[in-house]
This record gives structure tokens, sequence and C-alpha cells, in this order.
């Protein structure tokens, strides 16, 4: 071999080790940074402020200077969206998995679109609609805790969708085809058969789908979320959010109190999306090994 | 099988209603934006400023804006996830490229917001510093951040499309003696191309549609950025800003041209990596 390559080759070697150990740091630089500065605000006085944690968890009594009411608001937000998201993205993903012949696959198309659009776009239809609504048929209805969901239900869709019709359609031919062989019926085949196989692959797509539910903020800006609000009383109120309460210290807090709740909320938020990431990982990989061992 | 077409019919009309939002988005946005399309006023939206207290509601800065900061944050988040792509599914450090591959994964699942948030404290201060002027809030902070989002999915895609060169290729390539950076550059790399402006296109999607760290880093001016360290606003953080305004304003109005046009990009950006995926002859994500 001549040497040039090899120059070439170590170029790209070294190349390589620098972006890896460079994303690496910039990892380690973000992580390390949040958990310095909000670490030590980790206390029952970050989530209940100064009201008795016993009577905040039993809705007895307010919490002004707590996250409470925005933990409870995105609870709240998350549990409502994918109430509306899952079955509907189920049975899409259960159509186009075993029903869906010919040319009702371009539907496919759609919710690849879907997924590519911007969520402040998705944020934006949420409030058009709700102006929409507003104006010819409801006049009590403003953006609130319901039109959030809603708009959110929408954004994660396409994922759950995807992640249910890929999930059913890696069964193999020959587990496929064994019930109805025996005489089952399409749907029972269906709900015993393939869909308790494919429950892996569907829940690592609801975990990612819960993650993105409780981290987005530009869809959840237009549709009602606000600064103070207190506990969500109804899901045509407005209502507190973690994510948003991060957006609004980093761009007005008052003091340095504040700051250190904004803080203390951003570890929490990426505590909690970390979790329900590392579970849809888990979920997954058990997965494919159960795939490799077959 | 009797109840089979009632179930049938139920999962269709699931996959239907799903599939008709992506349409209802586009219906909103055109007939709630439709004033704007009278009287030539959609083509003075590109060439007026913004200066909606002279009646003058020009998006020609913010669609600069956009443009810029997420071409920024791709030209730097493009080479950064190609060195982590290479040493994850080529050269293979055993414990080192295990760890950077979950790291990346778990990456993914960072909030946007907490993100912004570590940018507005830690890097604005710093730029803000180094450079001694300015609040620190511009366009290359905001695409520095928008970088570190964007390049854990570009490293997976590009990741996905290495590993789907057949086995039987690399192990001739071996058979010839190739080391593997050879292998890479003459028979992984060229192999991979369609993957690669795939998972390029995909990026830039996501950042053109980030509002988050826009809004959070970019300073959010009302003029075109010409300089790096100048503030800039996208067309993402427009429609956030402008939000609060009165709902008959023609400024308001405006969000939905913005609403549109990102509608439109993304929607170009869906089609082009529909049209690789085919030329792939499978489906990648």
């Amino acid at each position: 071999m001549v040497r040039a390559p090899r120059l070439r080759d170590r170029a790209l070697i070294a190349f390589s080790w620098f972006s890896g150990l460079g994303l690496l740091a910039i990892f380690a630089v973000v992580i390390g940074f949040l958990l310095a500065r909000g670490w030590s605000s980790l206390r029952p006085e970050l989530i209940f402020g100064d009201t008795p944690p016993v009577q905040a968890l039993l809705f007895r009594q307010q919490v002004f200077d707590g996250l409470f009411p925005a933990i409870i608001g995105t609870l709240s937000l998350v549990l409502l969206a994918m109430t509306i998201a899952v079955p509907l993205g189920l049975a899409a993903g259960i159509y186009m998995a075993e029903y869906c012949r010919g040319s009702a696959r371009r539907l496919g198309l759609f919710f690849d679109i879907l997924a590519g659009v911007p969520s402040i776009v998705i944020g934006l239809f949420g409030l058009s609609l709700t102006i929409f609504l507003h104006r010819h048929f409801f006049g009590r209805l403003y953006p609130c805790l319901l039109v959030s969901a809603l708009a959110l239900a929408f954004l994660v869709l396409p994922y759950l969708i995807r992640s249910t019709q890929t999930a059913l359609e890696e069964i193999p031919r020959t587990v496929r085809l064994s019930a109805p062989a025996l005489g089952a019926s399409r749907l029972q085949n269906i709900f015993l058969v393939l869909l308790p196989r494919s429950l892996k692959g569907i829940s690592s797509g609801i975990l990612l789908a819960t993650g993105r539910c409780a981290e987005d903020t530009a869809v959840i800006m237009l549709t009602g979320v606000v600064a103070s609000a207190g506990i969500p009383r109804s899901l045509l109120g407005s209502y507190e959010a973690l994510p948003f309460y991060i957006y609004y210290i980093s761009s007005q807090y008052g003091s340095r109190q504040e700051l250190q709740n904004g803080f203390g909320a951003a570890v929490i938020l990426l505590f909690v999306c970390a979790l329900l990431f590392t579970a849809a990982l888990v979920v997954r990989h058990r997965l494919a090994k159960r795939f490799f061992h077959r | 099988m009797k109840p089979a077409p009632a179930a049938e019919k139920l999962f269709f009309g699931a996959a239907l209603f799903s599939a008709s939002i992506s349409l209802f988005i586009l219906l909103f946005m055109v007939v709630l934006g439709l004033p704007l399309f009278k009287d030539g006023f959609f083509l003075r939206l590109f060439t007026d400023p913004w200066r909606p207290d002279h009646g003058l509601y020009g998006i020609s800065a913010m669609i600069a804006g956009t443009l810029g900061v997420s071409f920024l944050a791709l030209v730097l988040a493009l080479p950064l996830s190609l060195g982590c792509a290479i040493l994850i599914s080529i050269i293979r450090p055993p414990v080192f490229g295990r760890l950077l591959e979950k790291t990346v994964q778990f990456m993914t699942g960072i909030p946007t917001v907490v993100l912004g948030f570590v940018g507005v404290f830690l890097l604005v201060p710093f730029i803000r510093e180094q450079f001694g002027h300015g609040s620190g809030r511009c366009l290359l902070t905001a695409a520095l951040v928008l970088a570190v989002l964007i390049a854990p999915t570009m490293i997976l895609f590009f990741c996905d499309s290495f590993s789907r060169i057949p086995a039987s290729w690399l192990r001739a390539a071996d058979a010839l003696g190739c080391t593997p950076m050879e292998k890479f550059r003459h028979v992984i790399l060229p192999n991979s191309l369609q993957g690669l402006a795939g998972g390029t296109i995909l990026a830039m999607g996501r950042a053109v549609g980030d509002t988050m760290i826009a809004l959070m880093l970019a300073g959010n001016a009302v003029a075109a950025p010409h300089a790096l360290l100048d503030p800039a606003r996208t067309l993402t953080a427009h429609i956030a800003l402008v939000v609060a305004a009165d709902f008959d304003s023609l400024e308001f109005k405006i969000i939905f041209a913005c609403g549109l046009l990102l509608y439109a990009i993304t929607l170009a950006m869906t089609l082009l990596i529909r049209g690789l995926d085919r030329g792939n002859g499978g489906r990648t994500w």
C-alpha cells in the first residue's frame, strides 16, 4: 500500500474520535451543569413551597410558591393526551398493518406528513380550532387543558401509528398464520395472538410518545398554558405545566429563589423524560433479543 | 368471520381520521390566512419590513432568521454526526463505542426546553463574555444549541444507513485487503449516500420546525441577521411571540402565513425523504 491512503485513514479515525469525545463532552457539560445548579434545590419545598405536603396532596390547600400545580398540570395533560391518542393510534396502526391493501397504503404518506409538521404549527392548529369552535358552536370554549391535550394527541399520533404498525409487521408469518389455520377469526387472531406478541414494541412506542407529550412546550404555549393558574380545576380551564414553567423562568425570573426553582424544574423534567426513555429502550431491547434467539 | 367487517370499519375510521388531521391543519392555515391572499398582499409579505405600527407586515426577516439558524446548525452538526456515526458503526471501539451509542440514544430524549434552559444560563453568558458585545443571544448561540439537538437524530440515522450495506460486500472488501477506513471510504460511504441525504434532510426539518431553542436563545430581534453575533427571529419564534396579539388584527393573521410556510417547508422535506427512501428500496423510519 502507498502511504497517502494510510494518512487519510488516520485523519478520518482521528476526526471520528474527536467528534465522539466532543459529543460526549457536550453531553457531560449539559447534564453536569444542570445537576450542579439544580441538585441542591431538589427538596420538598421545591414542590410544595410553604404548604404542608399532605395538605397539598389532598388538594386541601393551594400551593403558591412550589412546582406542585405545574406537576399536576403536566400529569393531567399527559394522561388526557394519551387517553385520546393511544386508542386512535393503536386502531390506525392495526388497520395499516393488518387490513390495509392496495391504494389505502397511501394513507402512510399523511402520517409521515403529520410527523413532520412542526409542533408550533400543531399548536397554531389547536388555537385556530378553538377560535373556530368558539365563534360558531361553543361560546364558552377558550384555550384550555382539553384543547392542549387534543393538540398534543395529534402531535404524537403518527409515532404511535408507526410503532404499532412496525411491531405488528415484524411478527413472523408462521405465527401470523397459525391461529387462522386453527379456525380463529381475523379479529381473534389480532387480539389474542398478534397484539400480545407485539406488546413490547407497542408499549415502547407509547412510552416514547408519553415523553414527547411531557416535554413539548410549543404546542401548549399556544393552547392554554399559563404561568400561574393553580391546580387545574376543569378540562375547560387554563393550567400550569413543567416545560412552560422552565421557559417562563428562563425569560423572566424575579428572584434568585425563582431561578433556583427553574433549575429544580429542569432537573425534574429531565429525570422524568430520561426515565420514560430508558424504559422504552429496555422494553424494545428485550424485544430485539427475543427475536434474535428465535 | 361475522364481526370482522364492523371492526375493520372502525380501524379504517381511525386511520382515515388520523390521516385527515394533516389535511385539516393545512385547511385551517389556508382559510384563516385567506385575507392575506387578496390584492397582492401576499407578495408584500416577502418584501415589506415587519413594522405593524406602520401597517407593514413583511416576514422576510423571519424567513432569513429561520434559514440562517437552521443552516448554521446543520453545518455545525453534520461533520460532528458523521464522525460519531463512523466511530459507532465502523471503528467500534469496544467500550467507548457502546457508551457513545447509548449516550446518543439518551440525548434524543433530552427535553428541548431543558436544552434551551441550559443554553440561556451557560452558553449565553459565555458568548457574551467571549465576544464582548451584545446580549449573547444571537444566531450563533441558537445554532450551537440547535446543533446539539439535531445531532443525535442524524447520528442514529447515519448508523442505520451504514448498517444496511450487505454483509457480502463488506466481506469482499475485507478479502481484497481493505483497512476498515478504506472499506468505509470505498464501499460503505458511496453506497449509503441516500441514507446520509435522508438523515440530513430529516435533521434540517427538525431544525426548521423547532421553536424553543430559537425563541430562548436567538434574541428575537426583527431584522435579518447579517453576522453570527446578530440576533435573529425565526418563523416559529415569531408565531409564539405574536400569538398574544388580538385575534382579529392583521398582525395575528400573518402568523397563519408563517404557519403555512413552515408547513410547506416540512412537507417538501417529508416528500423528499420518502422519494429518497423509495430509491433506497425500503422504509428507514
